[in-house]
C-alpha cells in the first residue's frame, strides 16, 4: 500500500488571543492589564489521505478547516501533533515541498493587481523554475480547460470575480502541484462558473493524479468531487468516511414525495410528518426503518401518479451532525 | 546561480512594469523625496546667512552641495517596507508570498530597485534644477567619488535589511505605526537629513558614529562631497560592513521566530 500523501496525527493548533470587554473603561483597564485566552482552533485531528484522493473537508464557520489547511501548507506552526505531506514536514517550509503544493484561499492573491494576467504567470514560471516548454504546455492546457484566452492580456483589476477566480486557479496550478489545498474554491461564483471549476478540478485530478483536500460550503462541490468527507466541528473530527456512509449514519429519515390525482379528505399525517403540500404534490418525512412499510401503505391506499423516496439533502444531514454536536457540548 | 539570475530578471521585469503603472503615485512620492532635503537646504542656508555667512564652517553653497547629494543618496537607499508590511500581513497578502518556494524578500528587493530605476527619470531633472537654483559648491575628489559608489550600495543594503527586520515586528503586534514613527524620527535626525552630523552636539556625534543611521545616508553623502579623509572613509566602510553583517544575522534569526509566531490571518 503506498504511503499516504497526507498524514496527520493528533494535530492541534491553539491561538492565544487578547480579550477585552466593550467600552472605554475596559479599554483603559487593558492598558495596564492585558487578558488573554486560549482558543483551540484544531484539537488532536488525525487522518490520512491517499495519493490521488479528493477529500471534502467540511464544517461550519470557525470549525478549524482553514487552520488545518494552513498548517498542512506550512503557513502555520502546529501547537501539537505531527503532519507530513508528501513525506515533508510542512512547517519546515522546504523549497522542494513548497514547489509541490498549492493552497487556493478565499482572498486569492497570486495575481499582481495592475499588470496583465500573463505577466503574473511569467513571474510564477520563474519562481517555480519551469522551463519554457513545460510552462507553455501547462499554459495552453489551462487556457483550454478554463477558457482563459481573452483574459491573459487584461490587468487583474479589470477582471470580473469569476474571471479572476479562473486565473487565480490557473496560476496556482501552473507549476503542476501534486497536492492541492482548496479553501472554498467556488465561493461567490455563479452556477456556470462553479460547474466549470469543478470539472477542471476533476480533470486535473484525473490527468495528474494530484491529491486534493477541499473545503466548501456548497454541497454541490462536495457531491460532485468527493467520495470521502471529513467533518470537523469545534476543532475536532466528527466523521471521516464515504459520503454515502455519512448519509447512512446520520440520516434517520427519508423523504417520500407523492404526486396524487386528487387530494380531498386524505389525512397524510398518519403516514408520517408532512413536510410540504404544493398543489397535488405532498412531501412526507418518515423514519428510515419504516420506509418500506409506509411506502407499501401509500401505494395500497392512495391513487398516485408518481412516488419517489429520497435521502434528505446533504446540507440537512450535515446540519444535523453539527446540531447534535452542539447539543452534546451543551450537555457537557 | 542561473536560476537565481533568471528569478531576478523575471522579478525586475514584473516590478518595472508595475512601477510604470503607478506613474501618478510615483510622482507624488518623488515630490516628497525632493522637497524634504530642499526644505532643510533652505533653512540651513538662511541660518548661515544670518550667522555671518557660515554655520559650523558650512556656507550656503556647501549646504546646497550636501543636500542635493543627500537627495540623490536618500532616493537610492530608502525603502518603504515598514509602511506596508503590516497591511500585507493583516489583509492576508503575505500568505500567498509564504506559499512560494522563494523568500519574500527577493520580490521586495526587486520592487525597490525597479522603483529607483523608473524614478531616476524624475530624480535626475530634479537634481539638475536644484543645481541651477542653489549653485552648490561641489568639491570633486576622484577617489572619494569612486568610494561613494560602494558606500551607497552598502548603505542601501544596511538600510534595507534592517528595515525589513524591523518590519517583522508586525508578526508580534499588528499596531506597528508607533514603532515606525519612532524609527523614522530617529532616522531623520541621525542619518544627517535634519542637519549634517558635524553640526550636532559632540555627544550626539559620538552616538551617531556607532549607530547604523549615519551609514545609511550621511556617510556616502559626506564621502561624495569630499568632507571625509581617506582614514575616515575606511572607518566608515568597516562600520558599514559590520552593520551589514549584523543586519543579515538579525534578519535570519528573527525570520525563523517570526514564522513560528505567524498566525496567517486572512485568506
Amino acid at each position: 500500500m503506498p504511503a499516504p500523501a497526507i498524514h496527520v496525527q493528533d494535530l492541534s493548533k491553539t491561538f492565544n488571543v487578547p480579550v477585552r470587554e466593550a467600552g472605554v473603561k475596559a479599554a483603559l483597564r487593558s492598558l495596564f492589564k492585558r487578558e488573554h485566552r486560549d482558543v483551540k482552533a484544531v484539537e488532536a485531528v488525525s487522518f490520512d489521505v491517499s495519493p490521488g484522493e479528493i477529500v471534502g473537508f467540511l464544517g461550519p464557520n470557525g470549525a478549524g478547516k482553514t487552520t488545518t489547511l494552513k498548517m498542512l501548507s506550512g503557513l502555520l506552526h502546529p501547537t501539537g501533533g505531527t503532519a507530513k505531506v508528501l513525506g515533508h514536514v510542512p512547517f519546515r517550509r522546504e523549497k522542494d515541498y513548497l514547489s509541490k503544493i498549492t493552497l487556493v484561499m478565499g482572498q486569492r492573491n497570486q495575481l499582481v493587481w495592475d499588470i496583465p494576467v500573463v505577466d503574473s504567470f511569467e513571474r510564477n514560471r520563474a519562481i517555480y523554475r519551469m522551463d519554457a516548454g513545460e510552462y507553455r504546455k501547462m499554459l495552453d492546457e489551462m487556457t483550454d480547460l478554463l477558457d482563459l484566452g481573452p483574459l491573459l492580456q487584461k490587468p487583474t483589476r479589470n477582471l470580473s470575480l469569476g474571471e479572476r477566480m479562473k486565473c487565480e486557479i490557473a496560476v496556482s496550478l501552473l507549476h503542476k502541484p501534486q497536492v492541492l489545498f482548496l479553501d472554498e474554491p467556488t465561493i461567490g461564483l455563479d452556477v456556470t462558473m462553479q460547474r466549470r471549476i469543478r470539472s477542471f478540478i476533476q480533470e486535473y485530478n484525473r490527468s495528474t493524479g494530484a491529491t486534493v483536500l477541499l473545503t466548501s460550503h456548497y454541497m454541490a462541490d462536495v457531491e460532485a468531487l468527493c467520495k470521502r468527507v471529513i467533518i470537523i466541528h469545534h476543532g475536532k473530527i466528527l466523521f471521516d468516511g464515504d459520503l454515502s456512509e455519512l448519509v447512512q449514519q446520520f440520516s434517520a429519515y427519508k423523504t417520500i414525495t407523492i404526486d396524487l390525482e386528487e387530494m380531498d379528505g386524505i389525512n397524510f399525517t398518519r403516514f408520517g410528518e408532512v413536510v410540504e403540500i404544493e398543489g397535488l404534490q405532498v412531501k412526507i418525512r418518515v423514519p428510515k426503518a419504516d420506509t418500506p412499510r409506509i411506502t407499501g401503505e401509500i401505494l395500497a391506499e392512495l391513487t398516485i401518479q408518481d412516488l419517489t423516496v429520497e435521502d434528505p439533502p446533504i446540507e440537512e444531514i450535515i446540519d444535523r451532525v453539527f446540531s447534535q454536536t452542539e447539543i452534546e457540548l451543551e450537555k457537557e | 546561480m542561473t536560476d537565481f539570475l533568471n528569478l531576478y530578471k523575471a522579478f525586475l521585469r514584473i516590478s518595472t512594469t508595475m512601477m510604470i503603472q503607478y506613474r501618478a503615485s510615483g510622482l507624488i512620492w518623488m515630490i516628497g523625496a525632493v522637497l524634504d532635503p530642499i526644505i532643510f537646504l533652505v533653512v540651513w542656508s538662511v541660518a548661515a546667512r544670518a550667522s555671518g555667512g557660515t554655520v559650523g564652517g558650512m556656507a550656503p553653497s556647501d549646504f546646497a552641495a550636501y543636500y542635493i547629494v543627500l537627495m540623490l543618496v536618500n532616493h537610492l537607499t530608502f525603502t518603504w517596507i515598514m509602511e506596508v508590511f503590516q497591511y500585507r500581513v493583516q489583509y492576508g497578502n503575505f500568505n500567498a508570498e509564504l506559499l512560494r518556494p522563494v523568500h519574500p524578500i527577493h520580490m521586495d528587493i526587486a520592487d525597490n530597485i525597479a522603483y529607483k530605476l523608473v524614478m531616476t527619470v524624475v530624480m535626475i531633472p530634479a537634481v539638475v534644477i536644484c543645481v541651477w537654483l542653489f549653485e552648490p559648491n561641489f568639491v570633486f575628489i576622484p577617489w572619494a567619488l569612486a568610494a561613494a559608489l560602494p558606500a551607497v550600495l552598502l548603505a542601501f543594503l544596511v538600510r534595507f535589511f534592517l528595515e525589513w527586520t524591523l518590519a517583522l515586528v508586525t508578526f508580534w503586534t499588528t499596531r506597528t505605526q508607533a514603532i515606525n514613527r519612532t524609527y523614522f524620527g530617529v532616522l531623520m535626525f541621525m542619518s544627517g537629513r535634519v542637519a549634517p552630523i558635524a553640526l550636532l552636539p559632540g555627544i550626539l556625534q559620538d552616538v551617531t558614529s556607532v549607530l547604523p543611521f549615519y551609514y545609511m545616508v550621511a556617510f556616502p553623502v559626506e564621502l561624495a562631497v569630499g568632507r571625509l579623509s581617506p582614514a575616515e572613509a575606511m572607518d566608515g566602510f568597516m562600520i558599514q560592513i559590520l552593520w551589514l553583517a549584523a543586519a543579515l544575522g538579525i534578519i535570519t534569526s528573527t525570520w525563523r521566530f517570526a514564522l513560528k509566531r505567524f498566525s496567517a490571518v486572512g485568506g
